[in-house]
C-alpha cells in the first residue's frame, strides 16, 4: 500500500495532536493580528489567543458561517494583499451572488497536497489515467482534482462536465482507469454506454471512481461495482474550505481528514455543543494553515460523523462518515449546491411573476431534474403564446445563470400553488437517495 | 369616415394550465352565467394553453370567469365574411397579402350561407379599412349577441 506522505499520514496520534495544537495556536495568533474581521469576532466573544492552550480550547473560538464570507467586505476578510493571491474560486451563494474565496500559492499547495494524499490512499498512482469530469472553472471540483492528480504523476484527462458520448469515447481510447465525477454522472455514463453498445466493465480499463459533490449510498456503491466494475471512493469538500479535500482510502471506511491542515469537529446543530466520535451532527471545520481567508470553526451545514480510531490502512487521521443530510434547505442537484433562496431571488426580480413558487426535484434515470413552477401575475398575461414562451425562456435563462444548472420552468395559474401560514415549504424532493 | 369601433369584436382570452378539468371549469362558468359560446379555439404553449372564445355576453362572461379565479382578458379581433365554397379562404387571404395585413392568429367556422374568419391582427383599424375597401364584409358586434 502506498502513502503519499507516510511520515505525516501515519504519524502517531499524540504527535499529530501536538502538531495540530501548534498550528492552531499559530493560526489564532495570526488571525488576531491580521484579520480585522476575526479579531473583532474574538473580542466580542472575549477570547484572546493566549486562552488557547489545548485542542479542546478550540470551543472558545466563535463560529463562522457562510453569511460571513458573503457579507464581510473582502478588505476585512482577506488576510493577504492581492499580490499574494493566486486564485479566486466561487461557490453557490444563498442569493443571486456567489460566495468568493481567495487562495495564496501556499493555500493552493496545501489543497493539492490534501487531494494527492487522498487519491493515493485510494490506490491511485502515476500509472493511472484520471478523467476529471467535474466542472472546471469557478467551481473547485475540476481544478482541485486536476492539480491533485497531476501532483501524484497520474495522467490527467481534463474532460470537465458534459458531452457524455465523448466522455465514453475518451475513457475507451485513452485507457482511462479512474474517473472523478458525481456518482449520478457515473451512473448516467453507465446507462449511456449500454445505449451505445459498450460495456464499461468489459470494454474499458475504468476501475475506480472518485465520487462526490452530492450524497450517495453504499447501495449505489455496490451497484456500480457489480454493474460497471468500478470501485466507488467517496470524496468530500466545499469551496469555502478549499474545494474537494478528503477522500476514502482503499478500506472505504470513511474519508481521512488531514490533521496537520484541518481540525474537524462535530457539533449539535441547534446548541453548537461538541459531540463525540461516532455521534451524528454538523461538521465544523478549522483550516489550520490557510493564509488568504480565515476559516475557523466554519459551520458547513453538512450532517455526518467523525471516527478517531486508527484506520485499518494504518493512517491515524480521523475519518469522516457519509454526509447524511443538511441543516438548512440547501439542495444538491447534479453535484451543484442550490439554495431555494436563489430561485426566489431570480423569480422575484421578474415583475411578471407572482409571489408563489414551487421547486420540484426528481431523478428519472440517473440524473437529477429540477422544475420551477411559478405563478403568472394576472396583469402580465398576454394573449400571445410566443411572448409567453419568451417569458418562460427568459426566466429559465436567468435561473441557469444564477444556479449554474438548467431548470425547467412551468407557468401556472395564480392561486394554484399552496400558501403557507408558517414557514413556506417550497421544495418537493421526489428523489429517494 | 367609417366608424370602426363596431367592428372590434371582444374575444375572451383565458390563461389555462394544461391539466384535465380546466376546460370543464371554464365551460362550467359559461353555463352558470348562461352565456352562449359562439366561437372557440385553444392555442397551446408548453404546460399551459390560451383559450380563446367568442360569446354572446362578453362582459358577463368576463365577470364570471374572473370571479371563478381565472386569468382572463379581452382581445379585440375582427370577423370577416368569407364565401362558403371552395376558394373562399384563398380569395380573402390573397386580398390580405396584397394589402400587407399580417395575421397573428385566426380561426374559422361555417355559418351557412356564409363562413366566418376570426382574425387577430396587429393594426385593427388599418385592416378594417383594407377589408372594407376591397368590397368585403365585416361582421359587427351586433352579429355576436
Amino acid at each position: 500500500m502506498t502513502c503519499w506522505n507516510p511520515k505525516m499520514e501515519m504519524m502517531p496520534k499524540h504527535e499529530l495532536d501536538k502538531l495540530q495544537l501548534k498550528h492552531l495556536k499559530a493560526l489564532v495568533h495570526r488571525l488576531y493580528d491580521y484579520s480585522p474581521f476575526y479579531h473583532e469576532r474574538m473580542e466580542a466573544a472575549g477570547v484572546h489567543p493566549d486562552h488557547i492552550w489545548s485542542l479542546d480550547d478550540v470551543i472558545k473560538l466563535p463560529f463562522m458561517v457562510k453569511r460571513d464570507l458573503r457579507e464581510i467586505d473582502p478588505e476585512r476578510l482577506l488576510m493577504v494583499s492581492n499580490r499574494e493571491l493566486v486564485r479566486y474560486h466561487a461557490s453557490s451563494g444563498t442569493t443571486g451572488r456567489p460566495t468568493i474565496v481567495g487562495y495564496t500559492q501556499s493555500d493552493v499547495n496545501n489543497w493539492t497536497e490534501s487531494v494527492a494524499r487522498g487519491i493515493t490512499s485510494a490506490g491511485i498512482g502515476p500509472d493511472d489515467v484520471i478523467q476529471v469530469a467535474y466542472t472546471y472553472g469557478l467551481f473547485t471540483g475540476g481544478l482541485g482534482l486536476h492539480y491533485g492528480a497531476e501532483r501524484i504523476g497520474a495522467t490527467v484527462v481534463p474532460a470537465s462536465t458534459g458531452n457524455s458520448e465523448r466522455q465514453l469515447d475518451l475513457i475507451k481510447r485513452l485507457n482511462v482507469t479512474v474517473i472523478a465525477a458525481t456518482p449520478s454522472y457515473l451512473m448516467h455514463l453507465g446507462e449511456l454506454s449500454e445505449k451505445v453498445g459498450m460495456s464499461i466493465k468489459k470494454d474499458t480499463r475504468l476501475r475506480v471512481g472518485i465520487l462526490g459533490a452530492e450524497p450517495w449510498s453504499d447501495g449505489m456503491r455496490d451497484r456500480m461495482y457489480d454493474w460497471l466494475g468500478v470501485k466507488g471512493i467517496n470524496i468530500y469538500g466545499t469551496s469555502e474550505l478549499s474545494g474537494p479535500l478528503w477522500c476514502e482510502c482503499s478500506e472505504q471506511a470513511g474519508m481521512h481528514v488531514w490533521g496537520d491542515l484541518t481540525l474537524a469537529e462535530i457539533v449539535d446543530p441547534d446548541t453548537g455543543e461538541r459531540l463525540g466520535p461516532g455521534e451524528k451532527g454538523e461538521l465544523v471545520i478549522t483550516m489550520l494553515q490557510k493564509e488568504a481567508v480565515p476559516i475557523v470553526r466554519y459551520r458547513t451545514g453538512d450532517i455526518t460523523t467523525l471516527e478517531v480510531e486508527t484506520c485499518a490502512c494504518g493512517r491515524t487521521h480521523p475519518r469522516l462518515g457519509r454526509i447524511t443530510g443538511r441543516v438548512d434547505d440547501m439542495l444538491i442537484i447534479r453535484g451543484i449546491n442550490v439554495f431555494p433562496s436563489q430561485v426566489e431571488y431570480v423569480l422575484m426580480s421578474n415583475p411578471e411573476l407572482g409571489n408563489e413558487f414551487q421547486i420540484v426535484v426528481d431523478r428519472r434515470g440517473a440524473l437529477d431534474d429540477i422544475l420551477v413552477r411559478v405563478e403568472l401575475r394576472p396583469e402580465s398575461f398576454i394573449d400571445n403564446v410566443a411572448k409567453l414562451e419568451g417569458l418562460k425562456d427568459r426566466i429559465a435563462n436567468r435561473l441557469r445563470n444564477t444556479l449554474m444548472i438548467s431548470a425547467e420552468v412551468e407557468l401556472v395559474e395564480p392561486g394554484t400553488l399552496p400558501r403557507f401560514e408558517g414557514k413556506a415549504k417550497r421544495v418537493i424532493d421526489k428523489r429517494k437517495l | 369616415m367609417v366608424e370602426r369601433e363596431k367592428y372590434h369584436i371582444k374575444q375572451l382570452s383565458i390563461f389555462s394550465e394544461n391539466r384535465p378539468g380546466r376546460l370543464m371549469d371554464i365551460a362550467g362558468s359559461m353555463k352558470q352565467a348562461k352565456v352562449n359560446i359562439l366561437g372557440f379555439t385553444i392555442a397551446e404553449g408548453s404546460g399551459y394553453g390560451v383559450v380563446r372564445m367568442l360569446v354572446d355576453k362578453p362582459e358577463k362572461a368576463h365577470e364570471m370567469l374572473t370571479k371563478e379565479g381565472h386569468v382572463v382578458k379581452f382581445t379585440d379581433v375582427l370577423a370577416v365574411k368569407m364565401e362558403d365554397k371552395p376558394g373562399g379562404l384563398y380569395d380573402l387571404t390573397l386580398m390580405l397579402r396584397d394589402a400587407g395585413i399580417n395575421i397573428e392568429y385566426a380561426y374559422g367556422y361555417r355559418n351557412s350561407p356564409a363562413a366566418v374568419l376570426i382574425m387577430r391582427v396587429e393594426d385593427l383599424d388599418r385592416a378594417i379599412d383594407a377589408i372594407l375597401d376591397s368590397g368585403r364584409e365585416l361582421f359587427d358586434v351586433s352579429h355576436f349577441k
